[in-house]
């Protein structure tokens, strides 16, 4: 299960997607481990959210096999896939909540219509969702309806939506596009804050560097409710943040942040340029 | 010539997949019959004002047109048996169904395209549910249940309609004889197919409206053309298949 070390949780083994011949994934193969975080930085168009969707089952490999929670998902069928998914967040670039559906409905929905917590009563439902909500800090936004919030407060609510049934891998399709950094780093804290309290393993896409840098230093404390740098009371060791550069739906690195900074490619280094600019 | 082929057919594919799958989720687990109740709700109820104002003047311009054709043989008396046989056989279910078809085949149609372009389809997957067991299966059993019904009352209404024109505005008839030749003229082949054929429709109108929502591409403009083309679609399926009942119950 979950939460037991080095157990592999995602593993990509010579997958790859075509779309009317063009490959959005080329032979991409990589593990990831329970209690890891992972940053996935690419260029537009460089394969990363179809690294997700093949990771939840949602498109299909053309060869090779993803594997989740050690058992390979290629040939599912997708009623079987359900089960699977409920153990998975996924957060959507848009959010992907349902419009039609109050911030409160959105929430709950995972909980009302995966079969696996269907036994919950109405009023446990609402105590989690309102549980959940606060984590974000949207305790307050219960009756609204998506349109009525902000870019930033909509991503907060998908955060909230994919941590409510606190699944033990949590993926981010680009939370902080189309941000301010003040709200981007908002974000990023409290999806630090959603990994720590809640020992989830993380897998974030992203563009900004920044992003990867925060997830791969700091550490959310509970006692003073705000991040910390890692190393500070020694815990340095506590988790292992890995990066890996997409182009043109390849691997191209796949390392620590120390070993990207170093990398002399120019397209990786450019990631990596990003936050001294 | 091939690919030009190959399209058509795989989307014939693609709709008969749904359509199994729609009707397999029937029998399975869960069951949204919240889901069930309100699209009964949007898509009976709602289309009851404007199926009754159709199925009234449908009625009321079938009697017209037959008090003049009915009068040169002097057989007005008859106004009440065509009035009642067409509108049972065809005019109710087929008006009934076009109207759905043009109010619900592209309301489910823009609704399920937006909620595709815009990721929640893939949001409701990935959130563990069966979009087609949430979305199709519903609408499915709704449209299902309601357009006989709907139909029903079109053609109760289409009476009143015809029996408002004969006997209260050209006073060719009685009522008496107006409501006994109708209800003398409509047999148990004229009810089965009645009622046979709002239930085709409606599985026809709620798979396609269904069907091309779920495969919506392109943005907002995307989901013009699929509803566009739901309604288009499911009206050509309608006037086919109530060709083909209409012949197998012509033979009987």
């Amino acid at each position: 299960m979950a939460g037991q070390s080095n157990e592999c949780i995602l593993r990509f083994d010579g997958v790859s997607v075509r779309f009317d011949e063009t490959p959005a994934l080329d032979g991409l193969s990589f593990s990831m481990r329970a209690g890891e975080t992972r940053v996935i930085l690419g260029a537009a168009g460089s394969g990363k959210t179809v690294l997700l969707k093949a990771a939840l089952g949602l498109i299909r490999p053309t060869e090779g096999t993803v594997s989740v929670f050690g058992d390979d998902i290629t040939r599912r069928t997708e009623r079987e896939m359900f089960g699977l998914r409920s153990r998975i967040g996924m957060l959507f670039q848009e959010g992907g909540l349902f419009d039609s559906l109050t911030i409160e409905e959105n929430v709950a929905y995972p909980l009302v219509n995966q079969q696996r917590a269907r036994r919950l009563s109405p009023e446990q439902i609402r105590e989690r969702v309102e549980e959940s909500l606060r984590f974000v800090e949207l305790e307050r936004t219960l009756d609204k309806f998506p349109s009525e919030l902000s870019g930033g407060m909509r991503r907060r609510v998908g955060i909230a939506r994919a941590a409510v049934t606190e699944p033990p891998l949590v993926l981010f399709d680009s939370p902080t596009a189309g941000l301010d950094p003040i709200t981007a780093n908002t974000i990023i804290a409290l999806i630090v804050k959603e990994r720590d309290v809640k020992n989830m393993t993380t897998a974030l896409v992203t563009h900004r560097y920044q992003d990867g840098t925060l997830l791969a230093n700091f550490r959310y404390n509970p006692e003073s409710g705000q991040l910390e740098p890692l190393g500070r009371n020694g815990n340095a060791a506590s988790r292992t943040t890995t990066f890996m550069v997409m182009r043109e739906g390849r691997l191209v690195f796949e390392g620590t942040q120390g070993q990207l900074e170093a990398s002399r490619d120019p397209y990786i280094s450019k990631f990596a340029r990003q936050s001294s600019e | 010539m091939l690919d030009f082929l190959k399209s058509p057919i795989l989307a014939m594919q693609d709709f008969f997949a749904l359509a199994g799958r729609a009707f397999l989720n029937i029998l399975r687990r869960p069951h949204y019959a919240d889901d069930v109740f309100i699209q009964m709700d949007i898509i009976g109820v709602g289309s009851l004002p404007i199926v009754v104002l159709i199925g009234f003047f449908s009625g009321a311009v079938m009697a017209l047109q037959m008090s003049r054709a009915l009068s040169t043989y002097g057989a007005t008396g008859q106004i009440g048996t065509i009035t009642a046989i067409t509108l049972v056989r065809e005019l109710g279910p087929v008006l009934t169904a076009l109207l759905v078809a043009g109010r619900n085949a592209s309301g489910i149609a823009s609704e399920l395209g937006s909620m595709k372009v815009t990721e929640q389809i893939d949001a409701m997957r990935a959130l563990g549910t069966d979009p087609v067991q949430k979305l199709v299966t519903p609408r499915l059993i709704a449209t299902a249940v309601m357009l006989p019904l709907l139909t029903v009352i079109a053609d109760f209404v289409g009476l009143f309609g015809g029996y408002c024109v004969a006997c209260l505005l050209l006073n060719l008839l009685t009522p008496t004889q107006y409501w006994t030749t109708s209800y003398r003229a409509i047999e148990y082949n004229d009810l089965s197919q009645g009622l046979l054929k709002p239930f085709c429709f409606a599985i026809i109108i709620a798979l396609v409206g269904c069907f091309y929502g779920m495969r919506t591409t392109g943005g907002t403009q995307g989901v013009g053309r699929a509803t566009t083309q739901a309604v288009v679609v499911a009206s050509i399926w309608v006037f086919v298949v109530n060709f083909v009942i209409t012949r197998v119950y012509v033979n009987l």
